[in-house]
């Protein structure tokens, strides 16, 4: 294992920041895309219900792989040239936002009713009432399974190294077969994404004592 | 208190952790048998193929078999070394999971497309070489590139799969070059297409199979390597090596060698087949 570490640190380091920056930027938009079609799917507007439940189920249910590929190989061809790293994480966005919004969904909808008919007697209008007063406790119970998400969509980033996104499973496996040697390569790349999921495992559950 | 009490919990799993994994990683393989020993009694010898490679190793999906000229070589030596009835049974694998496969014990030789290189013969022991092939490049129809040198340019994405020898080749004849590491050929070809790359480079045998699949593509600037392929074999195999060896020289001595290469390369535009027929 230290062989590895010495030998391709620069590569791994280099894959850990791609893997990083691919999971920050996946976890911004998703978490704000994803409460958005939440919203969509409590909303009283039937159109937009429809529209909320068809972008859900259909990422919901295709493999990430398939949609990375999609954006990797199917978009350059007919609308814009964008790399692997792009591709991989404008699917693993769309994957995870999916997920994400079923998840606020049953925050909203497990928030009692009384809490939006008081905002709204109050004079509040619908979307101050969502805003100010739903939202806010719907994130409160929705904490850890948001926090479980967020460990997946990070695990998930591996799918850039299908589409050539220089992280740290593209890394790895370019690793393992340069030196042959399989399992530390691979045992280095697990320790590695540890490095970035106990953390945020740690945060998450600080988070929701803090606010609990 | 109870923070470094905490604290120290979670130390100790990691720790514990590193202590497993490694304990895992020093194992010794599986494959200290005698291999030849073994598939005389069973009458089959286990050879890793690729699935992904036309004329070489292609998985016919129509009736599951693998089929091409490693799938045909290994099946002639087979039946030399084990006589008529011997069986030959085919694991696919790729460039990254060949070596792994080997040592593990889950097959008992490679023959798919595989350059005899030093550090490679750190790891296995190659036969003697069975095809002679040579690093070349595919591109567009009417691409600019058209030899190495035209990709030695800061931002030339090169397309290459993950644990091919082509890969180190590339980052040496064109260091100034990007390399993308796609998981098999089929993956590459369709990163070639969708324009993630100017260019696909393996060796030429695997590209002129490309090119005859994929009209609107052509294989350009010649070889600029020699990669001679060669049957890998666990380290300490001896009498294993030995009998590859000498039925390698049997099909070349009565024909059977020169048959399977024209049955796969005979038709394919720019192959030499004089050259290497043996």
């Amino acid at each position: 294992m230290i062989y590895i570490l010495t030998h391709y640190w620069s590569e791994l380091i280099q894959g850990l920041g791609y893997t990083l920056l691919s999971s920050i930027i996946a976890l911004i938009f998703s978490t704000i895309i994803g409460t958005m079609f939440a919203i969509f799917e409590v909303l009283p507007n039937r159109a937009m219900r429809i529209i909320g439940r068809i972008y859900i189920e259909i990422f919901r249910n295709i493999p990430l792989l398939v949609i990375a590929m999609f954006f990797y190989v199917i978009i350059p061809m007919y609308v814009a040239k964008i790399d692997g790293f792009t591709a991989g994480t404008i699917g693993l966005t769309i994957y995870t936002s999916s997920f994400i919004a079923e998840t606020v969904r049953a925050g909203i909808q497990s928030v009692d009713n009384g809490q939006m008919e008081g905002a709204r007697a109050n004079g509040m209008t619908y979307w101050q009432a969502m805003r100010f007063i739903v939202l806010p406790q719907a994130f409160k119970i929705v904490i850890p399974p948001l926090g479980n998400q967020f460990i997946n969509l990070v695990k998930n980033s591996s799918v850039l190294a299908f589409v050539a996104g220089f992280d740290l499973m593209y890394q790895g496996n370019s690793i393992a077969s340069l030196s042959l040697d399989t399992i530390n390569s691979y045992m280095v790349v697990g320790v590695f994404y540890l490095i970035i999921t106990l953390p945020l495992s740690y945060y998450m559950r600080h988070l929701e004592k803090r606010l609990a | 208190m109870k923070k470094l009490n905490r604290f120290l919990g979670v130390l100790g799993m990691v720790g514990l952790l590193a202590v497993v994994l490694t304990a895992c990683g020093s194992r010794k393989s599986l494959s200290q048998q005698d291999v030849l020993a073994n598939d005389k009694a069973s009458k089959t010898i286990t050879w890793g193929v690729k699935a992904d490679t036309k004329l070489f190793g292609l998985m016919d999906v129509k009736d599951n078999t693998i089929k091409g000229f490693d799938a045909d070589i290994a099946t002639a030596l087979t039946k030399k070394i084990l006589g008529k009835d011997g069986k030959a049974k085919f694991v696919q694998v790729t460039s990254q999971t060949r070596i792994p496969l080997l040592k593990n014990g889950n097959i008992d030789a490679i023959i798919a497309t595989m350059t005899i290189t030093p550090e490679r013969e750190k790891q296995v022991d190659f036969s003697d070489s069975y095809f002679d092939a040579g690093q070349s490049l595919l591109v567009k129809n009417n691409s600019k590139i058209k030899s190495v040198k035209d990709l030695n340019k800061t931002g030339t994405k090169v397309i290459g799969v993950t644990g091919a020898n082509s890969v180190a080749n590339i980052k040496k004849f064109a260091p100034k070059a990007q390399v993308l590491e796609l998981s098999d050929y089929a993956q590459a070809m369709t990163a070639l297409k969708s324009g993630q790359g100017v260019a696909l480079t393996t060796d030429n045998g695997i590209l002129y199979g490309m090119a005859s699949q994929n009209p609107g593509y052509k294989v350009v600037g010649g070889a600029f390597t020699k990669e001679p392929y060669g049957i890998a074999i666990n380290k300490g195999q001896g009498a294993f090596k030995k009998s590859v060896n000498q039925a390698l020289k049997e099909i070349e001595a009565d024909g059977t060698y020169n048959r399977i290469l024209k049955k796969w390369f005979g038709n394919v535009a720019g192959f030499n087949y004089k050259e290497a027929s043996r």
